[in-house]
């Protein structure tokens, strides 16, 4: 009996543990290597329907407790991605992500994403630093139905939204992923952030604000899971900070039923190993026979 | 960490490369590299030339970024990540050969100072050879080629390093260069059975191990290199041939 077994609705995962979009999953070679390091799955970096390079560097700076950062969305376009999905999906369980400019154009993504082998779609509602993508459309409750709606109709895999925490909106978006039909709610998103070098009197990222990750951001995440599993029915999947599985527990008795992992890969390659083993340690100690069981426990 | 330096010195090599000093905290370790960001301009991966309390970055002028390094000036201000990678990894009393191709040799110049080692200078002529003197300070036998003659050995410094090799015993070769020259380094290193170390190089954005976009078959240059060992390298597949341009998509060398 695997007691990391989980489901996210209908997707089983033998491992709890995703790899976040935007880290390590720009090739299939990478997602395949973390399959092999101990994630229940693979995000995609997201992918949208032309070749993009992202901002010029700086687009990423360290602080004390996590990152800041403004890749801007660099990818292949959804065909130049096809090689490199079928790699990761031979593999293991991909969640192809995606990001668009209507609700057109993420479901033609997602469309191809399911041709192309993934498990699920993630829509990238919530990119906090590319020009008329993600924020700028997930903090808006219709038009998040109306996307959501649109890629339901178009694929059979399951749908999730990505949901940025720079909102008030968070569980009322989160209503509107799920009165349209969406299978599961990824929270969060990096918070929009900036440093600036006072020596030059200018903002370090070329873009002037990014998104910010790792520990700092991960009360926030753990509130976030918490305010939207009290307002909803359908599977949440927590990210956001977590380092070890302390913090994956968090997630899951805040209501997520699984997790994702992007920051700490940076410093720790097989932080995915060390969480699960920790995981099992801890429901064997408090008498947890199934991620199911750990589920929201902190709501009761 | 990140670090906003001043440049504390600055060092002509030749005709287009400068070494440029700052001091900034902690310590790194030979082969290892920072991020270097010229404030609006752009930021890039540079290998470190010196690790002492003074570090020294060698910089050639190529692009934009580089170009625009060169038009700085002792106290103006650049910003400094890292360091970051794994770097040489050297035992005690290994018989080293060092092979530097063009400003790689720069990378190599930790390794040297701290160690000591065989030295190949490689450089596609005379006006190209840089820091020999200060390779001369810790190397007892250094030797030079050059692909029109015009200095030392005629010819590429991957044939002059099955030249050496054949003559000498080493337990260990490091290297640094262009992707070209180190994909022979690599080969003639497996063909006569001696064990290597090569720094390698790719379009970076975060150096932190984190993005992407620097992956070759799934290794991250950033973090799990710059430096790979041998056998590391023969399993990459994409090593001498495929690189990620910035948007992700594979290109060929």
């Amino acid at each position: 009996m695997n007691v990391l077994q989980t489901h996210i609705g209908a997707l089983k995962l033998e491992r709890p543990g995703i790899v976040a979009s935007g880290i390590m999953d720009e090739t299939g070679d990478s997602m395949a290597r973390m399959f092999g390091l101990g994630a229940g799955a693979a995000v995609t970096k997201s992918i949208g329907s032309e070749r993009r390079e992202g901002h010029r560097n700086p687009s990423f700076i360290e602080i004390p407790y996590g990152y800041v950062n403004a890749m801007g969305l660099p990818n292949p376009g959804i065909e130049g991605f096809e090689e490199e999905m079928r790699t990761a999906a031979k593999a293991g369980t991909v969640i192809g992500s995606i990001f668009g400019s209507s609700a057109k154009e993420f479901s033609e993504l997602a469309v191809r994403m399911e041709a192309y082998g993934a498990s699920a779609v993630e829509l990238n509602l919530s990119c906090p630093h590319a020009k008329g993508y993600g924020i700028e459309m997930g903090t808006d409750t219709n038009t998040v139905r109306s996307i959501v709606s649109s890629v339901k109709d178009s694929v059979k895999i399951p749908v999730y939204a990505k949901l940025t925490p720079n909102t008030h909106l968070l569980t009322e978006i989160g209503k509107a992923v799920q009165d349209a039909g969406g299978d599961g709610i990824v929270a969060i998103n990096t918070l929009k952030a900036m440093v600036i070098a006072p020596e030059v009197a200018m903002p370090v990222l070329s873009n002037k604000f990014g998104g910010l990750s790792g520990p700092a951001v991960k009360p926030v995440g753990v509130r976030a899971i918490y305010d939207l599993r009290a307002s909803l029915d359908i599977p949440l999947i927590g990210v956001g900070g977590i380092c070890g599985w302390r913090d994956a527990a968090e997630y899951i008795m805040a209501g997520a039923s699984a997790f994702q992992v992007g920051s700490a890969l940076g410093k720790d390659i097989n932080v995915f190993k060390k969480i699960n083993s920790g995981l099992e340690r801890f429901m064997k100690e408090f008498g947890y026979s199934s991620i199911k069981k750990m589920v929201g426990a902190a709501h009761e | 960490m990140n670090d906003i330096v001043r440049i504390a010195s600055c060092r002509k090599e030749s005709h287009d490369t400068k070494t440029f000093g700052f001091v900034m905290k902690g310590n790194a370790k030979a082969g290892q590299f920072v991020m270097v960001w010229i404030p609006g301009v752009d930021e890039i991966p540079m290998s470190l030339s010196s690790t002492g309390d003074t570090k020294c970055i060698t910089v050639k002028a190529i692009g934009d970024a580089t170009k625009a390094l060169h038009g700085l000036r002792v106290n103006d201000v650049i910003g400094i990540r890292g360091p970051y990678g794994n770097g040489f990894s050297l035992k005690k009393n290994q018989r080293v050969l060092a092979v530097g191709g063009g400003v790689g040799i720069s990378a190599l110049m930790p390794a040297i100072r701290a160690h000591g080692a065989d030295v190949i200078i490689g450089a596609r002529n005379k006006a190209e050879v840089i820091m020999e003197p200060e390779v001369r300070k810790y190397s007892n036998n250094v030797r030079i080629s050059t692909d029109d003659g015009s200095c030392g050995f005629k010819g590429n410094a991957v044939e002059l390093t099955k030249e050496v090799i054949s003559a000498n015993s080493y337990d260990l070769v490091i290297g640094c260069g262009p992707e070209i020259m180190l994909y022979h380094l690599h080969k003639a290193c497996v063909d006569s059975g001696i064990e290597c170390q090569l720094s390698l190089e790719r379009f970076m954005k975060c150096g932190a191990g984190l993005c992407g976009s620097c992956v070759m078959d799934g290794m991250r240059v950033c973090e799990d290199g710059p430096v790979f060992g041998g056998r590391q390298i023969t399993k990459l597949k994409e090593f001498g041939r495929i690189r990620l341009d910035p948007a992700g998509a594979k290109v060929k060398l």
